[in-house]
Order: structure tokens, then C-alpha cells, then sequence
């Protein structure tokens, strides 16, 4: 585990901020709730991508991460599909979602149970989602952690980089709840890729210290 | 890389509360369903296999006398006790110390203390163990190991991950030994989301037949002790590992098995395999028509459609997050007694690429053997066995 690898790019989505490659993109200083911000980014990005909208929250939110991360980069073209790993930590799972689906057979005169709701009372159901989006066909892994894990996330990224189980990673922290949410991502490569896009872009090294000051810029 | 040994396990289902008990049942061709028609669990009367309540508390009382009678029955959900349980049981052969800071718990589950969303779990002392981490840490503090666990929940194919996981882990010398603990709960929850699914199968479900339709839920709890260094008599290691993601379809299935495929492939090269070399594979088969048609496909890819295989899911059901250690118990089970299982459920071949689904119990040398799982977000997983 002595490998050193390089955050290529990262991207920040929280309440009052969107970061891209620790620029702001977005300064949200009016927050209403998460439906009417992740709406507004969504539209920000000028994505089309009709399944968005039957998205659950959690998804919604690490696909609009994912897509911001790798925009404008040639990551997807540099690798096989079956390359890139994706390693996503959060703190309450699907719980967001789980409460929604609760809802819908609480009541026995009033019981609704869907499919569609059911689906996503799975965390993971969000790297399905990126991994649809753009063809990624690598390991996959969803770990819950009470608070963002520097540590587990090297250890878990690392363990597929040494060994060559991936030789790129999408992965962060995607986390909802309610009107909370944050979401933290990182492309993750062996070599400092081209810096074509973004000349004056530094690289980072993969390390504690990087992701640390990486989520703690708020 | 580092030996990866097999030390210890334990399965508990609606068959027993150990892997001897559980494994002498599945000798005997005795399945666990029962057809319930309790309403709080399911609106229509479907096969469960669960787990006996009344066993199960009273192991785990036998339990808190020993490790904690300071602590109190009611603090722990019907889950964790049966995590405890399980773990009690994986490492109480083992005389090494498996708690130090060389060690590790891994849990893996998907839908963990679920049940406390239900309004009459409303006075459990700490809701907030609805929280995975939170329940993890509750069976970490019980046994007192000092590392923080890692939590896998990654759908149907958590348990396999988990094991890649630890396997890896203990490889690349970042512990020495890792206990790895899957488990779900049957509740009203997850029940209702199958049958929205139309997913759930009237009769015990039929693995790989013609007449299959649908899967049938089971509950329960596996836990493998993985080590560097301790062994038992029959030395298993573990091999080799990969994961895929289909990228095709978040609730259904890749249509040609390619990327299970690939992971099988992945896996196989990393053991240092051809598919001639595998004695066995434990399909996730859960009868499911999507399901069982892709995996036929996956295994006509990777060159394995000769190789004896069943599902284990035809004598306790769909274990969820503990159906991956579960199986792999099981299946280590068939190595260390060299005595292939019969594929509860399957009378007539009903898949697009034939298979050689195992009929009869038999006794057979079983060398390497191969556990597969797939899962809702298009997730799937390969994990290789070796018996040295």
C-alpha cells in the first residue's frame, strides 16, 4: 500500500455551495428545500436525462455530483468501463427513502406499497445509477460510516488500485437526510492525467490529509 | 499474496442456530418454510423461512449471562441478537485473541434494524440503532473489539462483498484476522417491497426449473472468521474475488450475463483457475425467472456450464445481506466433507444455457469452489475457495 495516487478532480455539493475543483460554482445564500435546490442545479447543469425525475433523493444527488465531476474530462474515454470502481460512503444508508416507503404501508386502509419506492431502500441502488449513466462496468462497494472516513475510503480505494481489481475510482461521500445533504466526490487516478481542460489545475495526492481538507472546505 | 484461511463459522436460519445443525438438516433434504399468514409480517400468505424466536432469545440470554450480565435483554433488537449469537458461535473454538488492533468486524446487511420504523417497536430504548453504523458499533462494544467495524450494505451481493472485502483486506496485511457477519430480518417492510415487485413465489421457490416463480424470503445471520494465520484441519483459503456492475438496469438483471461473467473470470484468474478446475458453484439462484436465466447465461460464458451447481436458496430462501456468507458456509461445508448438496426445488431444467443442476446428494471430491451473487443496482459478485 505504498502506491501514491492522484485526486484528478473533486466536486462539492452542499447547501449554500457548489464547488467544482475547489472553485464555487454555485453560491445558494436562499435555501428553501432539497427538492426545489437539487431542481435548480439539475437545471444549472443543463442535463437531459429523463430517469433524473424518478430518482429517489440520494441518487438524484450523487448523479448530479458524478455528472459535475466528470464534465469536461476525458476520465470515462482514458479507461475500459470495466476499469473504474466506485466506492460510496454515507452515514444513514437509505433512510431517506426507507421513511418515504414506510409511509405507504403504515396505514392498512390506506396502503400503497411500490415498486418504484422499493427499489431505492438500497443505498447502492445510487452507483447503479451512475454506473448506467455513463457505462461503468467496474467493482462496486457502499459503506456506511458515521461520519466521512478518510481512512476507509484510501484503504477501500486503495485495495482495488494495488492490486489492479480497478485502475480508476469515482468515489466520496453522498449523504441525505431530510433537508440535510452533502455530497463529496472524487475521481481518483495512478497517473496525473493531461491537464487539457484545466491547466492551472493541482493535483492532489491521495491521501488523509488531502481528503480532509478537501470535506472540510465548507 | 498472503494465505487467506477459513477459521471459523456460523449460519443461523430457520434450520438451526448452527452450521452443523443447519448442514445436517440440508443432508436430510428437510427445507425451512412455513407458510405464514401473520398480518403484521405479510398481507398475503406467502412461504418464510424464519427464525425461532424462543431458540434464538434463549441462546442469547445464555450469551449476555456469560459475556455482559450487567447488560439488559431489551437493549438489543432481534437482528443484533441474532449477529451475537452468530459471532458467539464463529469465534468461541478460536483461543487466539480476535479483538486486538490486528483485528476487525465486518457487518454486512441490507436493510439492518429496519423493523424499528414499526409503531410497535416505538418504545425500543435507542431508536437511533436504526442507523447501520450504529447498530455495528452496539455488536463491536459487545465482544470489545477496539477497531471500528466497517459496514458493507450493498444490496444482495453484500455478503460476497464483504468477504471480498475482509479477504482483501487480511492479503494486503492490514489485519490478521477479520470476522465477517451478515445478516437480515424478515419484516413487514421488506416483505411488502418484494410482493409490490410481484417477485415472491406462491410455493417454496424452485431454483433453475421450468416452473419457477419467484423467489421465497428467508431470515438469518452467517458469520466467517477469516485469518492469516489460524487454521483448522481441512485448510480453505480464499482465493480470489471480483465485483461488476451491469449498467444496464437498476432492479432487473443484465440481459446476457456478460458482466457476471466477467467477474467470474476476474475471480478465477486471480485463484490461479481454469473452469475445468472448479468442482462446484454456488449459484445466487433465487428462482426468480430473470434471475436464474441471466446466471445460466453468465455461467455458458465463463465455460462453466458442466460444473455440478445448486442454490442453497431452495432450503431457507433469499437471506438478503446474510445470503452471501450464508452460502459460502455452506459451500465450505461441501469441501471440507467432500459431499456435494442437492438443489432443493429443481425437478426439470428451465434455463436458457443447460446447467448441471445437482439432483441427488452426492459424494464427490470438492477441490475449488466458486460463490456467486447478484443484486438489485446491477451489481454482481464472484468469490473463489481452495481447499490446499
Amino acid at each position: 500500500m505504498n502506491e501514491t495516487y492522484f485526486i484528478t478532480q473533486s466536486n462539492i455539493i452542499r447547501k449554500h455551495a457548489v464547488m467544482r475543483n475547489e472553485k464555487v460554482e454555485l453560491n445558494n445564500e436562499i435555501f428553501v428545500n432539497f427538492a426545489a435546490f437539487i431542481k435548480a442545479l439539475y437545471k444549472k447543469e443543463a442535463i437531459s436525462y429523463p430517469k433524473f425525475y424518478k430518482m429517489d433523493n440520494l441518487s438524484k444527488l450523487g448523479f448530479l455530483g458524478a455528472e459535475m465531476l466528470l464534465k469536461d474530462t476525458a476520465f470515462l474515454d482514458r479507461y475500459r468501463k470495466e476499469e473504474i470502481g466506485i466506492v460510496i460512503m454515507n452515514s444513514s444508508s437509505s433512510l431517506d427513502t426507507d421513511m418515504a416507503y414506510n409511509e405507504t404501508i403504515k396505514d392498512k386502509s390506506n396502503y400503497f406499497p411500490s415498486p418504484s419506492v422499493f427499489v431505492y431502500t438500497l443505498p447502492n441502488i445510487l452507483i447503479g445509477e451512475i454506473c448506467i449513466r455513463h457505462k461503468i462496468k467496474g467493482e462496486n462497494a457502499f459503506l456506511i460510516s458515521e461520519k466521512f472516513d478518510p481512512v476507509k475510503v484510501i484503504e477501500s480505494v486503495k485495495l482495488l488500485l494495488d492490486n489492479d481489481h480497478a485502475q480508476a475510482c469515482l468515489c466520496g461521500w453522498v449523504e441525505v437526510l431530510g433537508n440535510k445533504f452533502e455530497s463529496v466526490l472524487f475521481l481518483v487516478e495512478k497517473e496525473k492525467t493531461i491537464k487539457e481542460f484545466n491547466p492551472a489545475h493541482e493535483y492532489s495526492p491521495f491521501t488523509i490529509e488531502s481528503l480532509t481538507q478537501f470535506y472540510q472546505n465548507k | 499474496m498472503r494465505p487467506v484461511y477459513i477459521a471459523g463459522d456460523n449460519i443461523i436460519t430457520s434450520l438451526g442456530l448452527t452450521t452443523p445443525e443447519v448442514i445436517r438438516k440440508v443432508e436430510s433434504g428437510i427445507i425451512g418454510f412455513q407458510k405464514y399468514e401473520d398480518h403484521s409480517l405479510t398481507p398475503i400468505p406467502v412461504p418464510l423461512s424464519l427464525v425461532d424466536t424462543n431458540l434464538l432469545t434463549a441462546k442469547f440470554r445464555e450469551i449476555l449471562n456469560v459475556r455482559h450480565p450487567e447488560m439488559r435483554e431489551e437493549h438489543f433488537t432481534r437482528l443484533e441478537k441474532m449477529f451475537i449469537v452468530s459471532i458467539h458461535d464463529a469465534v468461541k473454538k478460536i483461543e487466539t485473541d480476535l479483538y486486538g488492533s490486528n483485528s476487525l468486524l465486518v457487518i454486512s446487511s441490507t436493510k439492518g434494524n429496519i423493523d424499528l420504523l414499526e409503531e410497535g417497536k416505538k418504545d425500543f430504548p435507542d431508536p437511533s440503532r436504526i442507523y447501520l453504523w450504529k447498530m455495528a458499533d452496539a455488536i463491536n462494544s459487545f465482544f470489545g473489539f477496539v477497531n471500528r467495524p466497517v459496514v458493507i450494505s450493498n444490496a444482495c451481493i453484500s455478503g460476497v462483498l464483504a468477504l471480498s472485502s475482509a479477504a482483501r483486506m487480511v492479503d494486503a496485511g492490514l489485519y490478521n484476522h477479520i470476522v465477517v457477519a451478515g445478516g437480515d430480518l424478515l419484516s413487514e417492510f421488506v416483505i411488502s417491497g418484494f410482493l409490490s415487485f410481484q417477485a415472491l413465489s406462491p410455493e417454496p421457490c424452485k431454483p433453475f426449473d421450468i416452473n419457477r416463480n419467484g423467489l421465497s424470503l428467508g431470515e438469518g445471520c452467517g458469520t466467517i472468521v477469516i485469518s492469516s494465520e489460524i487454521k483448522k484441519s481441512t485448510l480453505i483459503t480464499i482465493s480470489g474475488s471480483a465485483i461488476t456492475n451491469d449498467a444496464n438496469h437498476i432492479s432487473g438483471p443484465s440481459r446476457t450475463g456478460e458482466e457476471l461473467a466477467i467477474a467470474i473470470g476476474n475471480a478465477l484468474k486471480e485463484a490461479g483457475l481454469k473452469p475445468d478446475e472448479v468442482s462446484f458453484v454456488s449459484a445466487h439462484g433465487t428462482a426468480t425467472l430473470y434471475n436464474d436465466e441471466m446466471e445460466s447465461k453468465a455461467l455458458g460464458i465463463a465455460g462453466l456450464q458442466d460444473i455440478p451447481v445448486n442454490s442453497f436458496k431452495g432450503y431457507w430462501g433469499h437471506t438478503l445481506g446474510a445470503a452471501g456468507l450464508i452460502e459460502s458456509i455452506a459451500t465450505i461445508r461441501s469441501m471440507e466433507s467432500n459431499l456435494l448438496f442437492r438443489s432443493a426445488g429443481f425437478n426439470e431444467p428451465g434455463v436458457p444455457v443447460s446447467l448441471n443442476v445437482i439432483r441427488e446428494n452426492v459424494h464427490t471430491p470438492v477441490q475449488n469452489c466458486l460463490k456467486i451473487a447478484s443484486g438489485f443496482g446491477g451489481c454482481n459478485a464472484a468469490i473463489v475457495f481452495r481447499k490446499m
